[in-house]
């Protein structure tokens, strides 16, 4: 459940999908860590590419109660050009004919509205291109 | 560390249960496993269950049973890790058992699904899923099994015809299993035209929601043959571990590592090879799940288990049989209690009182029970004595 401390807290990572890579080993973690699978605990901030491939992906027609007014619709993981990989829905696109490989951006979109006052809560969704 | 055996099991029949709460599914099912084991106490108990909270409105989960038990002040404790809390529920009854804190020792599964609606059901279990970088988004478990089904078949050529013969062999299983929640056969054809979920998985490909509790007795071996005169079994085998909830965060969405490493640690203590199990109890939450842990166990080559159930190797009568229960996907699957319910099965077959179902001359069992989409597992190695 999406709450508004929530909500703020993960902003830099919604909003600018805001990643920590690891200043000993270069691995780069989405959301960021506080330590590394190589034991590092320093990290920099960077931000992802916006640009990348879907790895797999399905169309949602039984839906979650937040998502049910939104069905059917995509969501896949998609591998970003700096090889980190995330879940997104993909979106502007013909549901019944996506294949894994397509070549996708990364857009900033309205996610989904929580709450009895409607909450907007914004992120990432996927286009192709 | 002391040898354990399991000396008492206890299942009811699953499905719908709308006239029974939670308490009284999980009474029912310690009391059956109690009068087999034949023992007039228990030392302490532990209960395996995902959420409660999200589908009945109820934590402090343990001590509420055990009272309902008649069994209280014992200490009780309810332990989760999603789907695999009942799986997780034996490995601690063991570890209470082998290490000497208790005799005789209580481990249930109990899950009411039924109390909410469809989208609040599929809501419950989503949050095994990684909440803010899976759930936020509108992934469902269906959906992120089908990203797996759909990389397996882009990656080896799985058919969805080999997906549909799990779902067709666990349900001729399931037929034979009375307390099954469907204990009816399907067809390929039907499985194919069935409603579409997450593509390319359809709703036959899915296992059901359901109220249901398991519950089996353990005890130390030696004690065993003073308790019982049924025949005993061991737990020779226990493996455990985990992986990333995320899928995304995986380097192989077809590959599950945690089962990989939970076989690996279960067959070393046992002492076992993936050929000398007669037969296992396996996390068929979808079809392709079943195709995933077959592999990740080593009864089949990496990319190849699509062929299994086709083929028979994994039907009763085959080589290895998988799910003889019917598996979740006809027996049900009440998430915290399916990893009890396998062993419930794999003691039944051991003992010789599988009726139908029976796997002659089976001595050697696994089950294998996971969370979420494979970010934890449970394997155990059963043996009679």
């Amino acid at each position: 459940m999406v709450t508004p401390a929530r909500y703020w807290r993960e902003i830099p990572q919604r909003y600018r999908l805001e990643a920590g890579k690891c200043t000993r080993c270069g691995k780069t973690y989405f959301p960021p860590r506080l330590v590394c699978a190589c034991g590092a605990r320093e990290f920099e901030i960077v931000r992802l590419k916006d640009e990348g491939t879907l790895q797999t992906f399905t169309v949602i027609r039984v839906a979650p109660s937040q998502f049910v007014d939104e069905a059917p619709y995509a969501i896949g993981i998609v591998e970003l050009n700096d090889g980190v990989r995330l879940t997104a829905q993909v979106v502007d696109c013909d549901v019944e004919h996506l294949e894994i490989g397509q070549k996708v951006k990364v857009e900033f979109r309205r996610i989904q509205t929580v709450g009895e006052a409607g909450i907007l809560c914004y992120g990432y969704k996927c286009v192709p291109v | 560390m002391r040898d354990v055996a399991v000396i008492g099991i206890g299942m009811t029949k699953w499905g719908e249960l709308w006239d029974k709460a939670l308490r009284d599914i999980f009474v029912e099912t310690a009391l059956l496993a109690i009068d087999d084991a034949g023992v007039d106490h228990i030392d302490s108990m532990y209960v395996g269950c995902m959420t409660s909270a999200l589908f009945v409105g109820q934590e402090h989960l343990a001590s509420q049973l055990a009272d309902y038990l008649g069994m209280g002040p014992i200490p009780a404790a309810r332990v989760e890790s999603a789907c695999a809390s009942g799986g997780l529920a034996v490995k601690q009854g063991f570890l209470e058992v082998a290490a000497g804190f208790s005799d005789i020792v209580l481990v249930s599964g109990v899950e009411k699904m039924t109390d909410v609606g469809g989208d609040q059901a599929t809501y419950a279990l989503s949050t095994a899923a990684d909440q803010e970088y899976e759930g936020f988004h509108g992934v469902t478990f269906p959906g992120l099994y089908a990203m797996m089904a759909r990389a397996h078949m882009h990656t080896y050529g799985t058919t969805r015809e080999q997906l549909a013969h799990v779902a067709v062999k666990n349900h001729r299983h399931g037929a034979l299993n009375p307390l099954a929640q469907y204990p009816f056969e399907v067809t390929v054809e039907g499985v194919l035209s069935s409603v579409m979920v997450a593509d390319p998985l359809r709703i036959l490909d899915c296992s059901p929601i359901t109220d249901g509790a398991a519950a089996v007795i353990l005890c130390p071996l030696d004690m065993a043959k003073t308790l019982t005169d049924k025949p005993v079994v061991k737990i020779t085998g226990v493996g455990h571990a985990t992986d990333t909830i995320a899928l995304h965060s995986r380097d192989d969405v077809t590959t599950l590592n945690a089962t990989a490493k939970a076989g690996e640690a279960a067959y070393q203590m046992a002492g076992k090879k993936p050929e000398d199990i007669d037969l296992a109890e396996v996390h068929d939450c979808f079809t392709i799940a079943e195709i995933c842990v077959i592999e990740a166990l080593g009864f089949i080559e990496k990319g190849k288990g699509g062929t299994a159930a086709e083929s028979g190797l994994t039907a009763l009568g085959g080589k290895i049989p998988v799910n003889a229960s019917g598996g979740l996907k006809a027996k049900g699957h009440p998430v915290g209690a399916t990893g009890v319910a396998q062993v419930v099965e794999i003691v039944k077959q051991l003992r010789g009182e599988a009726d139908k179902r029976q796997v002659e001359g089976a001595r050697v069992g696994l089950t294998q029970n996971m969370g979420g989409s494979g970010g934890s597992t449970l394997v155990h190695i059963l043996e009679v004595q």
